[in-house]
């Protein structure tokens, strides 16, 4: 009974974390998300662009994401510009650098996904968008990004998922998320195994929910790929 | 009256292979032009460099007295102003051998695409004009099918409706009928027919020799670049002067 009453209490706790962790994902997986189609069209389209883009995406992706989030929180705040600057009231805040290393990490990932993406992009259907007078941000927009999109769509709900393990990350500079709240309970308590197969069914409900969610979006967004019903 | 489509020594190559070698051609309106050779004889080039999908090294392209501005660039010729060449896209109706419908949007959504977002007509009258533009087709049950969901018949008569939903002044078809199967071929052929009966302006590349012979009002003979023979389609298939167009219509006709 004290055993119950112990895990159902560190559940209770841990929960409190919950809306911290889906919103550090949501808020990075948005970010990133809009920066990586970003990067990825510029490496693309833009030629001065691409070896920027290339030298973005090995170096975030060759570092850790924890030592980007330590570079971001402990590194920035050296320079006198930065405390001066108009970011500053963000910037000493350790729940915008996280945000921020998150965003920036994934939308390394994430330009290199779509990049995958915008590469299977059927040339003809460009072409032919060419020919009914589109171009630019028209093209992309109605057809190469929608198909790019789709094509991108399993490969980019991996990284989503990998995303919300990340915000774990976030605890090391003082968040109390799930991973956040659960060394502060051992830490009281000494119980790390109770405590942390507590963490991980959380985090594992989260991630069913998100792999459920992707999956009707995939079914949603491909129509053209299901066998015909008429 | 302006002519339809005017080229003027049109000059294209691809590294060093020169495709096309000074190629001239008037098309008036309602003129049907059929355009033979053999493969790489320029002829699927010549038709992509009116709406530019290839961009000519010189020459003059004019599209209902339009001239498409060119400039030159680090050697290379390139448009001088794109919107001029995106409104002119849309006044030419483009046919893709491999239909080249857009996967993800349906039979309809393909049709009212480039009229709502490129030339900016209300979408009512779009969707409106797109149904009349499938009945026509023999389209009209499909028109909430996906293009993979159909046959490469069916494709390319959405994909002909898709280009007459720009309303353009001129058709130009690259070879509409090669990557049929031959029992498709003639339901293609049936609409491209119905069109010429409406007196629309077309250029059509095409290797369909009795059909070219049928509907158009000229025909066009290239070799290497260059236009060997040109004349009444009577003239070009029945009796071809140069010894090249009689062999080439000789091998394609006995088929």
């Amino acid at each position: 009974m004290n055993e119950l009453s112990f895990l159902g209490d560190t559940m209770r706790q841990l929960l409190s974390g919950v809306p911290l962790t889906v919103e550090l994902t949501i808020i990075s997986v948005s970010v990133g998300g809009a920066l990586a189609i970003v990067l990825s069209v510029l490496r693309a389209s833009f030629a001065p662009f691409a070896s920027f883009v290339r030298f973005y995406v090995f170096a975030l992706r060759g570092t850790p994401l924890l030592l980007q989030m330590f570079l971001i929180y402990y590194g920035l705040g050296q320079f006198d510009t930065v405390q001066h600057s108009v970011l500053w009231p963000f910037l000493r805040q350790p729940y915008w650098c996280a945000i921020l290393a998150l965003s920036l990490n994934t939308a390394a990932y994430g330009s290199e996904i779509i990049r995958g993406g915008l590469q299977s992009v059927p040339p003809g259907s460009i072409e032919s968008a060419r020919a009914c007078g589109m171009s630019g941000l028209l093209l992309y927009r109605r057809v190469i990004l929608p198909l790019a999109l789709r094509q991108a769509l399993p490969a980019y709900g991996s990284e989503v998922i990998a995303m919300v393990k990340s915000t774990s990350l976030a605890s090391i500079v003082t968040l109390m998320e799930i991973s956040g709240i659960a060394y502060a309970i051992i830490s009281e308590t000494y119980r790390a195994l109770e405590v942390f197969l507590c963490a991980g069914l959380i985090y594992l409900v989260i991630n069913f929910v998100l792999t459920r969610a992707i999956a009707s979006l995939e079914v949603w967004l491909n129509p053209h790929l299901r066998s015909a019903t008429s | 009256m302006t002519p339809a489509i005017v080229i003027r020594d049109l000059h294209k190559s691809f590294g060093s292979l020169e495709v096309l070698k000074g190629v001239s051609l008037d098309a008036a309106e309602g003129e049907v032009i059929s355009i033979i050779g053999a493969s790489g004889s320029g002829k699927s080039t010549l038709l992509r460099c009116i709406p530019l999908l290839e961009l000519p090294d010189s020459g003059e392209i004019i599209i209902g007295g339009e001239t498409l501005r060119m400039r030159s660039r680090h050697g290379r010729s390139e448009p001088a102003d794109t919107t001029q060449v995106n409104r002119i896209r849309g006044t030419l109706g483009f046919v893709f051998q491999s239909f080249n419908l857009w996967p993800h949007m349906t039979v309809l959504q393909n049709l009212i695409e480039a009229p709502i977002h490129v030339q900016k007509r209300p979408r009512a009258e779009c969707i409106a004009e797109a149904e009349a533009l499938l009945k026509k087709v023999g389209m009209a049950e499909k028109r909430n099918a996906y293009p993979s969901h159909l046959s490469g018949g069916q494709q390319q008569r959405a994909a002909i409706a898709r280009a007459l939903a720009m309303r353009p002044r001129a058709l130009l078809f690259d070879e509409p009928t090669s990557s049929l199967d031959p029992e498709l071929v003639g339901e293609v052929l049936q609409v491209i027919a119905g069109l010429v009966a409406e007196g629309r302006t077309m250029l059509i590349v095409t290797h369909e020799m009795s059909f070219a012979a049928e509907v158009s009002s000229r025909a066009i003979f290239l070799h290497a670049g260059r236009i060997e023979e040109e004349g009444h389609p009577k003239q070009v298939f029945g009796d071809p002067v140069t010894e090249r167009c009689r062999a080439f219509v000789a091998r394609h006709l006995n088929r």
